[in-house]
């Protein structure tokens, strides 16, 4: 409840900055709308998004670009509230973001029904009619975690454990663990926990007793954390597998010591500097990481950052492909050419390669996701 | 499920148990002197470790701030109801507590080495900091309306909950910590292995209840908010005030929650809002006890302790489930046992 009588406070100022930092709107200036959880419990990831927005360029090929940010507080009725103001008050060309499958869920439909292209940062489904305007820049989870089966395979790992949160990122994360390892692995325990509990000991006891060569730990950020510790004080010795919510560095800063080893798949971003030159992203992601660090100091790289920078890419491609044929921003017409355009989009971005079409609105290509470990509280690509 | 398996789950549910007691025990107390249902206790709890946190990382926490206003605004509100009286010894003392202490305080802080401090000065100063908020904010939001309904009181306990969370939010931020443990030893039980930090929480716990016993039992302080809880009226007629009695129930409420934060922070990772489960934890043991006995709800702690831990083993998805619908078995066994009808309407 705090949250959103806080949310409530900071909006009206913040989407008053946003108005006041784009310049005054020209009839024939392209719009684009940011969603993004500035506040509430994703508000670290809205940062995120907010910090990447600051370097977006104000000009796509000589056309001025206006963008007005909003936040959802993390909530859905919030975010489809403040859609409708970005459409019919502010009149954007396009919408970007937001950061949570559940807001973006929410949005998802009234963008559709405006005919309003929108690429998503959160990993939601965008098959069917009913997204036909809907993209998104994130990989989803099944991808995530079907890389570390590939890995756990070339491991030689049959038997894994799952610790998760009893939520719906949990349950997430075990169907996808599920439906990769069918006939790969076995999972020999699930177990689950809240981010608030006391301890995982008696969950941890039982993921022990069920003797796995490897443990998957299905949650996100620095709760993520817990399980890994209290695992390895019950003197765990195998593989620790964590998922792709934990690439902050308070996980790090939390997890100390007993967090040294865990395997995580993530986008290229964090570790741009240690891809190999053969890795396709390598130069895309060096350069955001140079342009992002240079703003926002050292190390303040993200997955989400690189997500939502790559969400701008595409949607600069829909945008120039709409005003290369002369569609006026502002019309159905315009916001149906950037939909069409980014539908013929291959893009080498920040976090991943990106190859659209009719029938495939995110064309993540899974070659790109790295894994990463823990070496000496850093983050370092694993060979 | 072999013997050391049962025997690690019952040290686990006994080691939250211990912290659920005290955190009771704080509940039932606050309810017997002031009749409020202290929804914020647990807030105390997520204060105290988040404060230890950043004193442990060499920053001086943010409750200092919060103390240095929220003791601003008591001495105006004092300064305010002695208007016409104009006690000076009064008005001298409220300075003293509510001004010059914090400044002290805060003095003391910015100019000592927090990080390389031995961590039982950390804590104390922790304590320092935090422990003073309890009778400062019964003299802001309870001292005005102490003859309200239980309700009004609820109500107004269930506000500053989210007015606390709201500000922790504020000066600790969304992501959690952890603490260090008290002592890293680990001790050996025949095949159970029992954690220093195990036995820190245990022997803080009894010591605190028996420091409770005592002050209770002994003490003029202590037999006075005991009178206070039997009969507000009978009790002022002594010559007990119930203002003095509400901020000395209030203060030692804000130390156990305290205590219990210190000693949880080690287990668990602790966030800016982590205090109200852990709070509810304890006030469904203090249902137990029937708001009203100190042993009933010692014991309810500990129940509520172990079914945690075992039914974290058993169904770990429905472990929050099970512990809260231990309420309603007590709750009907107490209607159909209960004779007399307590209401103070």
């Amino acid at each position: 409840m705090h949250i959103s009588f806080l949310g409530k406070g900071v909006l009206p100022g913040l989407t008053a900055l946003a108005l006041l930092a784009g310049l005054s709107p020209a009839q024939a200036d392209i719009t684009v709308g940011v969603m993004a959880s500035l506040t509430g419990p994703a508000a670290a990831l809205g940062a995120e998004t907010r910090k990447a927005v600051a370097l977006f360029p104000t000009e796509v090929n000589g056309e001025k670009v206006r963008f007005v940010v909003m936040d959802d507080a993390t909530d859905p009725t919030n975010a489809v509230k403040n859609v409708r103001k970005l459409i019919s008050e502010d009149k954007v060309d396009a919408l970007l973001g937001p950061n949570l499958i559940s807001t973006a869920v929410a949005m998802a439909d009234v963008a559709n029904d405006e005919a309003v292209p929108m690429v998503s940062v959160a990993p939601l489904d965008v098959e069917g009619d009913k997204r036909r305007f809907i993209f998104r820049s994130e990989p989803s989870a099944d991808l995530m975690v079907q890389r570390l089966v590939w890995d756990m395979e070339t491991r030689g790992i049959h038997k894994v454990a799952f610790i998760g949160f009893a939520d719906s990122w949990g349950e997430l994360l075990l169907k996808a663990l599920t439906k990769a390892g069918k006939d790969k692995i076995e999972i020999v325990a699930t177990e689950r926990y809240g981010r608030a509990d006391p301890s995982v000991q008696a969950q941890v006891l039982k993921v022990v007793s069920s003797k796995p060569d490897a443990v998957f730990i299905g949650a996100s950020g620095t709760p993520a954390a817990m399980p890994q510790i209290t695992l390895r004080e019950r003197g765990y010795k195998g593989l620790i597998y964590q998922s792709h919510g934990v690439t902050s560095k308070d996980f790090l800063r939390v997890g100390g010591k007993a967090v040294e080893g865990a395997v995580v798949p993530v986008g290229p971003v964090l570790v741009a500097e240690q891809l190999p030159a053969s890795h396709p992203t390598k130069a895309t992601s060096e350069a955001f990481v140079k342009a992002f660090e240079q703003q926002n100091g050292t190390d303040s790289r993200s997955t989400f950052a690189g997500a939502s920078w790559d969400a701008w890419l595409l949607l600069q491609e829909g945008l120039k492909g709409a005003l290369a044929q002369k569609a006026k921003p502002g019309t159905v017409e315009f916001r149906t050419a950037v939909r069409d355009q980014i539908e013929k989009t291959r893009l080498v971005g920040s976090n991943g390669v990106y190859t659209l079409s009719a029938t495939d609105h995110a064309g993540y290509d899974p070659e790109a996701i790295v894994l990463v470990t823990v070496n000496n509280g850093q983050w370092s690509l694993l060979q | 499920m072999d013997p050391s398996i049962m025997l690690f789950l019952a040290q686990d549910g006994i080691t939250n148990g211990a912290i659920y007691t005290i955190l009771a025990l704080a509940l039932v107390m606050v309810f017997a002197v002031t009749r409020i249902i202290f929804i914020p206790q647990g807030e105390f709890l997520a204060w105290g470790a988040l404060s230890m946190a950043t004193v442990e990382a060499g920053h001086v926490p943010g409750t200092l701030w919060v103390l240095l206003l929220a003791g601003g605004l008591v001495f105006v509100l004092d300064l305010w109801s002695q208007r016409q009286r104009r006690d000076r010894r009064a008005l001298l003392r409220s300075a003293g507590w509510n001004v010059a202490y914090p400044l002290v305080l805060a003095g003391l802080l910015s100019l000592l080495p927090l990080a390389a401090l031995p961590q039982a000065v950390q804590a104390l100063l922790v304590m320092l900091v935090v422990v003073p908020l309890g009778p400062m904010l019964y003299r802001l939001a309870f001292q005005p309306l102490a003859e309200a309904s239980v309700l009004v009181l609820l109500i107004v306990a269930v506000s500053i909950h989210f007015l606390l969370v709201g500000v922790g939010l504020l000066i600790f931020g969304p992501e959690g910590s952890r603490t260090q443990p008290f002592s890293e030893a680990q001790l050996e039980l025949g095949s159970l292995l029992v954690g220093g930090h195990t036995l820190v929480v245990m022997a803080a716990s009894l010591l605190l209840i028996g420091g409770l016993y005592l002050f209770f039992g002994r003490s003029l302080y202590g037999k006075a908010l005991r009178a206070t809880a039997v009969n507000r009226n009978g009790a002022r007629l002594m010559g007990i005030s119930p203002a003095l009695a509400g901020r000395l129930t209030f203060l030692l409420a804000a130390l156990i929650g305290v205590m219990a934060g210190l000693m949880f922070a080690p287990l668990s990772t602790v966030y800016y809002d982590s205090g109200f489960l852990v709070g509810l934890k304890g006030f469904v043991a203090a249902i137990i006890g029937g708001l009203g006995s100190y042993p009933l709800a010692a014991g309810g702690a500990l129940l509520v302790g172990l079914l945690e831990s075992f039914s974290s083993f058993w169904a770990s998805a429905f472990k929050d489930v099970l512990v809260f619908t231990l309420i309603l078995p007590v709750l009907m066994a107490r209607s159909i046992l209960s004779h007399g009808v307590e209401d103070d309407e």
